[in-house]
């Protein structure tokens, strides 16, 4: 019995309640389908961000508790003080010159690998990504070896008759050690933009007399916008968070938005401060990605 | 030589170790005609037109334009512009940017830039969308504002590479028509790459058909058709009979039925092949008079196609392959049943000597 209804209801006309219904099924696999990384998401990343959030408007008893209790917005407001504008400004500083010197380093290899052969370029792209085969923290330490007083740099510049170059414990350190780090998130997008490109149109632009300096101006970097924007978010908004470049090769000597945050959970044991530090950190993360995917969306 | 837009001399090209794209190419193209490179995918007629427009240099030999020597000239120092067959409207601009992108590089006055792109547009009916991007024409309009962007600079000589490919065939007949108009309005020597046939025999006023890298054969459409001198160009282009005979003395050959037939003079023995277009064929019914002076083989009609406005008969006329015979529907004609027993004939001059 249950048979012949089914193969009545195969056999029936499709009406606009049978398509809902279709459709309505395909929905709901393609829920199911997505259902662990929907219950990973919620436990490990919006449940802690509820948290964060709670605790930021608790407050903290004189031994460093916090007291999920006499909820106020104390904590944000102490985000105005000079202090957290000094670390902030010198965050933000930090974080667009890293994303600047990143694209500026990063754009000329990864159209240089777009345009080699398909086995050249398989092999540049390993070549991008064999760095991420060692522990961060090993490799950042190496930094520290290299730029250090007696470290491969001093020495260079011995060689050279100079003197030994004072980097470690710098603010040119700690830049140094972002581009290192973040390089590849900025290359590879940007590859994946230029690799895409459809160079009939830079032909064009060539067959009605542009350079090849216009041509690149007028096509070829308007059409790999779409990398640009995602790269110099991949590697902007780690590092204005970054902590373990600054610890290592900073030598906490400038306090960056990283180590300020960390400090209010483990030294200064302020969770409700370090709570709203994090959450305002996020929020102006969000509106500049926001701003720039705008921007970077108009000029295509 | 002063009126050629175009001179290739013994130009070779190749890419890599073991490719060779175009070889041995002499090519002369007159100014101010449409001049159409035919031929099958990957026989080199693109890579020609991209050596004339600068985007390939070529490994032998020399280009010229209007008898100045190419060399290494980039495109955008050439007095050419290109048509390209995917249209490569620049996305991001609207059409009158990119109609106007040429005159913007060559630093035309702002003024003229304005009337000029205008001009064109009007001319080639997207007067009203100048300010439409790319993506928002139809594959037609997308067409024509190709052409627009290249016709505002007037280049000494526009290279169109299969331009229509893309497009529905209702819309590629009217566009033929419209850019044959518009070649002979505006005098600029086009050079047409196409691998379709009928469209380079309707629109231009001489074909290169070019083969493996080579030009095979360069002619006015009616030479091309009625005169190929190859096999290949022969079979390429329309439907053809071509079957083999030996010569056995200057002016008759023996067909491998036995039968002999008047073959146009040249040859004076050994073995050939001889083309025949299947409207150059006649059939005629037993005991009808066959005109004088025609070739003629007994045959058998083996089958019958019906196309609406014509017949193709295949007969078997005893050679190793059938003979294909197109004819006209008309009542006084009249049709010829399978199987029933026919002469078929030909006039000596209809029959083309090629070689392999």
């Amino acid at each position: 019995m249950a048979k012949t209804t089914r193969a009545a209801a195969a056999a029936a006309p499709v009406t606009p309640e049978l398509e809902e219904s279709a459709a309505r099924a395909e929905s709901r696999r393609g829920f199911l389908i997505s259902l662990p990384a929907y219950i990973y998401l919620v436990l490990l990343f919006a449940v802690p961000l509820v948290l964060v959030l709670v605790y930021s408007f608790a407050s903290r008893s004189s031994t460093g508790l916090t007291l999920l209790e006499n909820w106020n917005i104390d904590s944000y407001r102490r985000l105005f003080s000079p202090l957290v504008a000094e670390i902030a400004v010198r965050s933000f500083v930090l974080a667009t010159l890293t994303t600047l010197v990143c694209l500026l380093l990063s754009y000329p290899f990864a159209y240089y690998i777009a345009t080699r052969s398909a086995r050249a370029r398989n092999i540049l792209l390993v070549m991008v990504m064999i760095p991420f085969w060692s522990n961060f923290l090993v490799r950042t330490y190496a930094w520290r070896v290299i730029l250090g007083n007696d470290g491969l740099v001093s020495q260079i510049s011995r060689l050279l008759g100079g003197d030994e170059v004072r980097v470690l414990f710098t603010n040119t350190a700690v830049l140094i050690g972002l581009v290192y780090g973040f390089m590849p998130f900025m290359v590879l997008p940007l590859y994946a933009a230029i690799e895409r490109l459809d160079w009939g149109l830079v032909e064009a632009a060539r067959d009605l007399y542009a350079n090849g300096w216009t041509a690149f101006r007028k096509v070829t970097l308007p059409l790999s916008m779409p990398g640009v924007v995602a790269g110099s978010i991949l590697v902007f908004i780690p590092s204005l968070g970054a902590y373990v470049t600054p610890a290592i090769l900073g030598g906490g000597r400038s306090i960056l938005l990283g180590d300020y945050i960390v400090s209010q959970f483990l030294t200064a044991r302020n969770w409700p401060f370090g709570s709203a530090l994090s959450i305002a950190v996020m929020a102006v993360m969000l509106l500049a990605t926001v701003f720039y995917f705008r921007a970077g969306a108009k000029t295509l | 030589m002063a009126d050629a837009a175009v001179e290739l001399v013994g130009v070779r090209k190749e890419f890599g170790d073991d490719v060779v794209a175009v070889d041995s190419m002499d090519l002369t193209i007159r100014d101010g005609e449409f001049f159409s490179l035919l031929g099958p995918s990957g026989c080199g007629k693109t890579t020609t037109l991209r050596m004339i427009a600068g985007f390939e240099y070529p490994t032998e030999g020399s280009v010229r334009i209007h008898g100045v020597e190419m060399g290494l000239m980039p495109p955008n120092q050439r007095p050419v512009n290109t048509v390209f067959q995917s249209y490569a409207l620049v996305p991001h601009m609207t059409v009158f940017e990119n109609v106007a992108f040429g005159l913007q590089m060559k630093r035309v006055a702002k003024a003229d830039i304005e009337s000029r792109v205008r001009r064109v547009l009007d001319q080639v009916q997207l007067g009203g969308r100048a300010e439409a991007r790319p993506s928002q024409l139809s594959g037609g309009m997308q067409q024509r504002v190709a052409l627009a962007r290249a016709l505002v600079n007037e280049p000494e000589v526009l290279l169109l590479d299969e331009p229509l490919g893309a497009l529905d065939l209702k819309l590629r007949q009217s566009m033929q028509l419209e850019l044959k108009d518009l070649q002979s309005r505006v005098g600029i020597t086009f050079v047409y790459v196409t691998h379709d046939q009928e469209e380079a025999l309707t629109m231009s006023d001489r074909i290169g058909v070019m083969s493996e890298g080579r030009l095979l054969q360069v002619g006015d459409s009616q030479e091309i058709y009625e005169r190929p001198k190859s096999r290949f160009v022969a079979d390429f282009i329309g439907d053809i009979n071509i079957f083999e005979a030996v010569v056995t003395k200057e002016g008759v050959a023996k067909l491998d039925n036995g039968a002999e037939v008047r073959v146009p003079d040249g040859p004076t023995g050994g073995k050939i092949a001889l083309a025949l277009r299947p409207e150059r064929l006649a059939l005629h019914r037993q005991g009808e008079d066959v005109p004088p002076g025609r070739n003629r083989l007994g045959a058998r009609i083996a089958r019958r196609t019906y196309y609406g406005d014509v017949f193709y008969y295949d007969v078997d006329a005893g050679l190793d392959q059938l003979l294909e015979v197109k004819e006209e529907n008309r009542p006084e004609i009249g049709t010829h049943d399978v199987g029933s027993e026919v002469t078929v004939s030909w006039s000596v001059e209809a029959a083309n000597v090629v070689s392999e």
